[in-house]
């Protein structure tokens, strides 16, 4: 199928292009950006005036909970909830039951997104067995069958000679390791230790939860020069730590969630159980530092951490209630929000939704590496065109994702995505 | 649902829940701890009984054993002529799987009138609240660490009783705070009421410097917590707290922090010594001291029956 998208502002964060141009696809890809030639002969025309043409974008932590929390989530639903946000490519986490700890359940589930033909899809592989942090998994297998990496999801790995050994052998084959940088014991609790978790009787998670993790990580790293992804950064002093790792050479790289980069613990009001997230929202100087940290580059990619929660689950007292919030189809809403408010141009902002977290997979994308989240020509057409103008109400009953719990129910967002194409068709388009 | 609403006020600013002290206005504290004294004389009549929930039907929830607590609102509730019926939720609809939620929709659909409502996690009188119908008053008896009101309310009772005025007072709230919905509700209420200096007293594993945030003075030292107190609180340390990583022993704990006649003649000649109850003799209070000229942990019991009668008559009277 040949597709012209006409008259849109074309922005790819990559190469820094931001005009006015056509962009035309066939056969799957970006055939010209710019003039196209009057020979070719699309069978569909997508008029793109007033829109901006963007890469589309990539999301380093879903959960698209299947298998086994499928009362939660479904891949249906949340691979329609990728597209309506404009997410063509997306990671997800390995914390499904049983967990992604073997082959034929990671190519099963490949199997089953490609049947769907919608986003591309690039799971994590569980780090050890049934992430229970005692026996490695078949690391190499689970890459052939399509693994990008190896996690342990929120389940904290507090075994640090098992920790050790997981970086030691995941370097020896250049396997990057994504790891939530959360101490086990100090890390129980349900919100930010502080004002508000005190006040409230809420069980809190000190800052010295995440450094404690972190100062490991980074002894860790040093002794084995193995490559690390820091998932879901909360704290502005994780923030100083990733910065001085960072200055002193580390194969680190890290991510922060749309939710931490505007809310803060005084956000759970009286006891919102939508604001129940991992890890734990905190306090305003930690949020300010996570947003000026992702403008500076120290934090690489914004994340959405979509996690579909079902109804049951979250309808319970705050610390009983199960954590985590819906997310794909305000990543891009919330990054745009972010953009203004730090007065970031658009093809700033877009970057940390695009080639910066294409940049975190590096070579474990493939052959997708040289197009995806960037607009090239010959690369593969993944395209999100959204209006920048289009404020939208987040409704969660209109969200396609099967998790209707959101802390932003009520919110004005802007950017309406308009259409989605992944590798050339379209996936999504607005109605 | 709008959770940035205080939920327990309406729209007039009246209270139509009791969930936490905090954020009440002073005056409506004032004006619960006057009404609480219009009932006290009631428990003195021959016939002690007022028709002002007469008709109405007020269910207790306990959702966590208490035995005592839920008798003084049993008692209140009767004295208001209410029909009560007592649920001990722990043993039945929730250890068949029940969730709160579902059992307080089957509940409403019996016409209950108020819920009063004990919890062993903080904030689940909130989800309760946000949740029943809107006729429907609930009545926070405990939830977690989070909140026990009307036992703070009871406390400012006992206080207001035996000191008058709350403007010139120090008190001293000494004990494992962290884990405390006691604590928290008198922290609230003495500051909302205007006491100058409100004291945390214990060990750095039970009382953390962020209660200075709370608006109290944070003391580790039991002689400078208590050095001239008008009031002392005493809370209780819980069995599964005597021994572990928060405390080494029941005995460590109150060679620093028991209180004795010893150490309470560092406090003010005149001051008085609370305990919500029920008191661990021996770990946490002296048994001299208990049962002293100075205690006053019996008044308050008596206190707490024409306390909580006023909260369930005043928010009745309000409505959504």
């Amino acid at each position: 199928m040949k597709i012209l998208i006409q008259n849109g502002r074309v922005i790819d964060p990559a190469s820094g292009r931001d005009e006015r141009a056509d962009v035309a696809i066939a056969a799957g890809r970006i055939v010209t950006i710019g003039q196209v030639s009057p020979d070719f002969k699309p069978s569909r025309t997508i008029d793109a005036s007033g829109l901006v043409v963007a890469p589309g974008l990539v999301d380093l932590a879903v959960r698209l909970r299947e298998p086994g929390h499928e009362h939660e989530g479904m891949l249906e639903s949340e691979m329609a909830a990728a597209a309506a946000g404009g997410v063509t490519s997306l990671v997800c986490l390995p914390d499904t039951d049983p967990p992604l700890d073997e082959p034929g359940l990671v190519e099963m589930l490949k199997f089953r997104a490609r049947n769907l033909n919608q986003s591309h899809l690039y799971p994590l592989g569980a780090l050890t067995r049934g992430l229970a942090g005692e026996v490695l998994t078949e690391m190499a297998e689970l890459t052939e069958a399509g693994c990008v990496g190896f996690s342990h999801a929120e389940v904290a790995l507090k075994d640090t000679l098992v920790l050790h050994r997981a970086l030691q052998y995941a370097s020896t084959f250049g396997y990057t390791t994504w790891l939530r940088a959360q101490d086990g014991y100090l890390g129980n609790g349900v919100a930010a230790k502080g004002a508000l978790a005190t006040r409230m009787g809420l069980t809190g998670v000190p800052v010295i939860a995440e450094t404690i993790a972190l100062n490991t990580l980074f002894e860790l790293v040093r002794d084995t020069r193995a490559r690390v992804h820091i998932c879901r950064l909360s704290s502005a002093a994780g923030v100083d730590l990733v910065r001085r790792a960072k200055a002193e050479g580390l194969p680190i790289t890290c991510d922060v969630s749309i939710n931490h980069l505007h809310l803060t613990d005084i956000d759970i009001g009286y006891f919102n159980a939508a604001m129940r997230l991992t890890p734990p929202l905190r306090q305003v100087r930690d949020r300010d530092a996570l947003r000026a940290a992702l403008a500076d580059g120290t934090i690489d990619a914004l994340v959405s951490d979509h996690t579909p929660v079902d109804e049951d689950a979250k309808m319970l007292p705050f610390a009983e209630a199960e954590p985590g919030a819906t997310g794909l189809e305000l990543l891009l809403g919330l990054a745009l929000k972010w953009g203004e408010q730090s007065g970031h141009d658009l093809a700033r902002t877009l970057g940390t939704i695009t080639i910066a977290p294409v940049r975190v997979l590096g070579d474990a994308l493939g052959s997708l590496v040289s197009s995806a989240g960037q607009l090239v020509e010959g690369g593969v057409a993944d395209v999100c065109v959204f209006d920048p103008a289009a404020y939208w109400q987040v409704t969660p009953q209109a969200l396609k994702s099967q998790g209707k719990h959101t802390p932003f129910s009520g919110h004005e967002l802007p950017g309406r995505v308009r259409c989605t194409l992944v590798s050339g068709h379209v996936a999504y388009e607005a109605t | 649902m709008n959770f940035r609403h205080n939920p327990q006020l309406n729209k007039h600013g009246e209270l139509i829940h009791l969930l936490s002290i905090e954020g009440l206005p002073r005056a409506l504290i004032h004006q619960i701890l006057d009404t609480a004294g219009t009932f006290l004389s009631v428990n003195d009549r021959e016939v002690k009984k007022v028709p002002l929930l007469r008709g109405k039907s007020v269910f207790n929830l306990f959702f966590e054993n208490s035995t005592r607590t839920r008798t003084t609102f049993e008692i209140a509730a009767k004295r208001l002529s209410a029909d009560v019926i007592n649920l001990d939720i722990a043993r039945s609809s929730a250890a068949k799987g029940e969730s709160l939620l579902d059992t307080i929709a089957n509940l409403s659909a019996m016409h209950a009138d108020m819920f009063v409502v004990r919890h062993s996690e903080s904030g689940a009188p909130y989800l309760i609240a946000q949740h029943c119908a809107p006729h429907v008053h609930v009545v926070n008896a405990g939830d977690g660490r989070h909140a026990h009101p009307t036992q703070g309310l009871l406390d400012m009772y006992t206080i207001r009783h035996f000191k008058k005025d709350f403007t010139n007072l120090t008190v001293a709230i000494v004990g494992d705070i962290v884990h405390s919905r006691v604590a928290r509700s008198d922290i609230h209420a003495l500051t909302t009421l205007g006491v100058p200096e409100v004291r945390a007293v214990g060990p750095k594993t039970l009382v953390p410097g962020d209660l200075r945030e709370m608006g109290v003075r944070v003391c580790h030292d039991m002689a400078e917590g208590i050095r001239g107190a008008d009031v002392i609180i005493m809370l209780r340390l819980q069995n599964e707290r005597m021994s572990g990583a928060m405390l080494p022993s029941a005995g460590e704990f109150f060679k620093n922090y028991g209180l004795t006649q010893e150490k309470l003649a560092l406090a003010k000649p005149d001051c008085i010594v609370m305990h919500p109850g029920p008191i661990n003799r021996g770990v946490e209070i002296d048994s001299s001291v208990a049962d002293g000229a100075q205690s006053v942990i019996l008044p308050q019991v008596t206190f707490g029956i024409a306390v909580r009668m006023a909260v369930m008559s005043t928010i009745a009277g309000n409505s959504a």
